[in-house]
């Protein structure tokens, strides 16, 4: 029976910075192995089929649809959630603009924008609003209308390129 | 003299809820689990309309890993699913089985439900249960006549008819009479979490726990625990992070019961988790009416009578709600207008779709959109300015409260106070009327399709009749309030932390709310009909008050002063003129509160009460939206070049919050009136059953929106003189887009449905060149 395309495989994940290994059925979704297997359920399952982006993490730095992707594909890489934007009890400019500007309600689309928001900016400080809002329409927000996820996102940017600018 | 300190109330402070959810730490649904649980799949129909022969469930159950397979035989013990708010003798014949036996009437129907140790073990051996069944024609056009739903049975379980006055006389004297017959697609709340239920049942208690629970959970553990045959001192339901409800999370549905159900009968906890698909072919659907209305006008053009008659398509059964929203549409359809005489039916049918009922402003989104497209026709034939024709017939200020011989959510409509007119006024100015209608028409001469529209709206809040909080202190100082109210996201535990650190004078943030825990506080009226705020605050206000007074009680025998003399203030009571800087800390007086305290005398053990509040009558904001809308004559895409929503809510506990609510819903209006539509085909099939063929806004579509929040007229019905801000935003989008994009054509009445779809924008447009 051994060496079925099913059976479990062993992978390693790095999920902000601490390593997992775990057995994973091939057709496990990355989403549903961080949630599950790691224990990390701040990464949160909207729609499964990649349109609404609550789902998103960082793999590898780059913003990806967690529900897309099988775990397996993500073996050995380095994946990044919304657990682990906070350094100790700081939180990451990004979740402090998101209190300040009301941009969450429900709170459930909130860790895809994060980490949208964070990927996005981490690789390019000076985006401006109109492209900001371009790249935040990628995620869907049922509660808030977006504007104060766009004022919320363009604060943090301003924040996060002063405090890329203080350090050495 | 020491200044008194800003009130809280009215302050936009950052809401208490966000930290655990910016950080991930939230408990959704999806978030809760029990060691040793199964994982349920539902099976569902493909068939919009069938006659079951057959359910083959071998297969599935010979999956290893698989538990359990049931189908409408294995729990024929059950009732369908009842009335929240009780038995209904004439509509029970058409509530929903939990698992669908002898008929199929929608695509989704659950028809057999499986049990297994992991989730995708589940969905695998759902895909093995094959369903054997007779297709028969489906119903889909709820404007047709009625058919048969079962033997003896029609497709019409009812007619809702509200009305008063001599509606015949009116269309006899009139100098004008206006035909109309328009659309409202459907659509609903949609939220970004989908549904979730997690049955345990504690054995060493013989505790029955929903967990996953949202909106009403009292008013669901009453009805469930009569559905089991069980006490309600042992059914508990725990709300915990809620990931949007809109109306549509927390009623219940097949899947509750079947979690309950089967964690009693297998023995282990029951997880079920929806899927995206599912909801949007489960999960109520909402909105679908057809109005045929006509308007009987004066010359001068105020109205002296309504008759309109109007198809709510319902789907395939009734569901919790009974006929809720459309006797809801009846009774709020005249909106802020004067309205002599008024006669409505509203045929109530059955059609084969996924059943409807609430969406955030049931009733009056569709109804708003009606009444103001015929305000809109009536200008238009009277060759009057659409704000003056509204002018005319508005219920002025001195007409308050005004009494409408009708009811809504089986509440007489009394609108308690509004300046309508005042907030018309208000909101002209804001975005200066004048001169956009002025640019509009400009711009249209030079060939741009661009129109501007206004709609006016009251809305309805504070659904009583009563509601109870208690208020706790800790003795550290922390506050606990425990309440019956629930929360989906709306900031309920800021805001009723807000009320309690006024009354109480200690810092919000000492305050924890606790909500949607039916082993916490034994009623609870949860958050629907935009209640919470009004009901909930006002009960905590009236607990806070007592302990107030206990505590300033407490602390004059200590300090051998009168009460009096004292208030509370940053979580210290202290002398009220200022005199004694350090005052006694509220911890230490809860302290003296213990049952074993010396010092506590004849006084009833804790620094704690309970309070109540009753209300008669629900509350009625009322507001005014213009929008200003281009349309791409070459794609018929809608752009919302401005956007205003002025809002009087009587008074505003936090305004970032009221903000928030409004904008958040005027996004999903914005949804309904442009995009968001559940079609089907000929055949019952739903065709929109994604988020790539379900469109809501996205980022790119919802423009910045002006505020204006008004508390010109507090509300007469309760203390704190709030009303509700939860569905404000959404009531009158669909009315105001139509309007703007109508006057962008032209102003000819074009517009008769939502959604407007860029198909038949780009085929009005295209007829109008050719």
């Amino acid at each position: 029976m051994s060496g079925r395309t099913s059976d479990p495989r062993e992978i390693t994940l790095s999920i902000n910075g601490t390593v997992h290994k775990v057995a994973v059925e091939p057709r496990r979704t990355l989403v549903d192995v961080i949630r599950d297997d790691c224990g990390q359920t701040g990464t949160h399952i909207g729609c499964e089929h990649g349109v609404c982006g609550a789902c998103t993490v960082l793999v590898d730095d780059e913003p990806l649809r967690s529900c897309l992707m099988f775990a397996v594909q993500a073996d050995g890489r380095s994946i990044r959630t919304v657990e682990g934007l906070q350094t100790g009890d700081a939180l990451h400019p990004m979740q402090e603009a998101f209190m300040r500007y009301h941009a969450l309600q429900c709170g459930f689309c909130t860790p895809g924008f994060l980490m949208l928001a964070v990927a996005a900016l981490e690789k390019r400080p000076d985006l401006n609003r109109e492209e900001l809002v371009d790249i935040l329409s990628s995620n869907l927000c049922r509660c808030t209308g977006y504007e104060n996820i766009v004022k919320a996102v363009c604060a943090a940017a301003a924040d996060m390129k002063a405090n890329l600018d203080a350090s050495p | 003299m020491t200044a008194e300190p800003a009130s809280i109330i009215g302050a936009s402070v950052e809401r208490l809820e966000d930290r655990p959810l910016v950080t991930g730490r939230g408990r959704f649904a999806g978030d809760v689990s029990f060691v040793h649980q199964l994982h349920m799949r539902i099976v569902r129909s493909a068939y919009a309309h069938a006659r079951l022969k057959a359910v083959a469930t071998e297969a599935a159950r010979a999956l290893p890993g698989v538990v359990a397979v049931w189908t409408a035989d294995d729990i024929a013990d059950l009732s369908p699913i009842d009335f929240r708010e009780g038995p209904n003798e004439k509509l029970a014949p058409f509530r929903q089985p939990v698992l669908a036996r002898e008929y199929v009437r929608y695509a989704g129907e659950p028809v057999a439900a499986v049990f297994a140790t992991d989730p995708y073990i589940a969905e695998d051996a759902a895909d093995l249960v094959t369903i054997e069944a007779d297709e028969l024609d489906a119903v889909i056009d709820a404007s047709i006549p009625a058919s048969e739903f079962t033997a003896g049975l029609t497709t019409e379980p009812t007619v809702c008819r509200q009305g008063y006055g001599d509606v015949a006389a009116a269309f006899r004297e009139a100098a004008n009479v206006i035909d109309m017959d328009l659309s409202v697609g459907r659509h609903s709340g949609v939220p970004l979490e989908t549904r979730g239920a997690i049955g345990h049942y504690d054995a060493a208690r013989d505790v029955l726990e929903l967990h996953g629970a949202a909106k009403v959970p009292h008013k669901n553990r009453e009805a469930m625990a009569r559905m089991f045959g069980r006490s309600t001192a042992g059914v508990h339901l725990y709300e915990g992070h809620v990931g949007g409800g809109f109306g549509v999370r927390g009623e219940i549905y097949p899947e509750d019961i079947l979690v309950l159900v089967a964690a009693m009968r297998l023995g282990r906890p029951v997880k079920w988790l929806e899927d995206r698909r599912e909801h949007m072919i489960a999960a109520n659907h909402s909105r679908q009416q057809r109005h045929r209305i006509r308007a009987a006008v004066d010359a001068q053009g105020r109205l002296i009578g309504i008759d309109d008659a109007f198809f709510h398509d319902q789907g395939a059964y009734i569901r919790t709600h009974g006929t809720r929203v459309a006797d809801t549409a009846c009774g709020i359809l005249p909106g802020p207008y004067r309205l002599p005489h008024y006669r409505v039916d509203a045929h109530f049918r059955l059609t084969n779709k996924t059943p409807a009922a609430t969406y955030r402003s049931p009733g009056r989104y569709e109804t708003n959109f009606v009444r103001e497209r015929l305000m809109d026709a009536i200008a238009l034939k009277l060759g009057l300015s659409r704000i003056e024709v509204r002018r005319r017939n508005l219920v002025s200020p001195e007409e308050m409260p005004y009494e409408r011989p009708l009811v809504a959510l089986g509440d007489e409509v009394v609108l308690d106070s509004g300046d309508y007119e005042g907030l018309l006024n208000k909101a002209l100015e804001r975005c200066e009327w004048d001169r956009l209608e002025r640019e509009a028409a400009e711009r249209r001469k030079a060939g741009e399709y661009v129109g501007l529209g206004l709609a006016m709206y009251v809305e309805k809040s504070g659904l009583g009749p009563i509601d109870g909080a208690r208020v706790n202190v800790h003795t550290n100082g922390d506050v606990e309030v425990i309440t019956g109210g629930a929360s989906v996201g709306q900031g309920f535990e800021t805001v009723i932390a807000q009320v309690c650190a006024e009354t109480l004078g200690t810092d919000y943030r000492r305050i924890r709310v606790v909500h949607g825990r039916t082993d916490r506080i034994e009623y609870g009226i949860g958050a629907h009909a935009t209640r919470a705020t009004v009901m909930t605050a006002n009960a905590t206000a009236v607990a806070a008050g007592k302990v107030r007074a206990k505590a300033l009680d407490m602390a004059a025998q200590l300090l051998q002063t009168e009460p009096s003399k004292l208030t509370i203030r940053d979580g210290r009571v202290v002398n009220s003129d200022g005199s004694d800087s350090a005052g006694m800390p509220l911890g230490d007086l809860a302290h003296h509160l213990r049952p074993l305290s010396s010092t506590r005398g004849e006084r009833e053990p804790g620094l704690a009460a309970e309070g109540w509040f009753t209300t008669s009558h629900m509350t009625y904001p009322y507001g005014v939206q213009v929008a200003l809308v281009k349309i791409d004559p070459g794609t018929g895409g809608v752009h919302i070049e401005k956007m205003l929503i002025a809002f009087d809510i009587g008074r505003a506990i936090n305004p970032m919050l009221v903000r928030g609510q409004l904008v958040g819903g005027f996004a999903q209006g914005l949804g309904g009136a442009l995009f968001e539509e559940f079609q089907y085909d000929e055949r019952g099939q739903p065709l929109s059953v994604t988020f790539a063929d379900y469109l809501m806004p996205t980022a790119h579509e919802v423009p910045e929106v002006d505020v204006l929040i008004a508390e010109d007229a507090a509300s007469t019905t309760n203390p704190l003189g709030i009303k509700g801000a939860g569905e404000g935003g959404i009531a009158a989008v669909g009315a105001v887009i139509a309007s703007a994009v109508d006057d962008a054509l032209g102003g000819k009445g074009l517009i008769t449905q939502i959604p407007i779809t860029p198909q038949a924008l780009k085929a009005i447009i295209d007829g109008q060149k050719s």
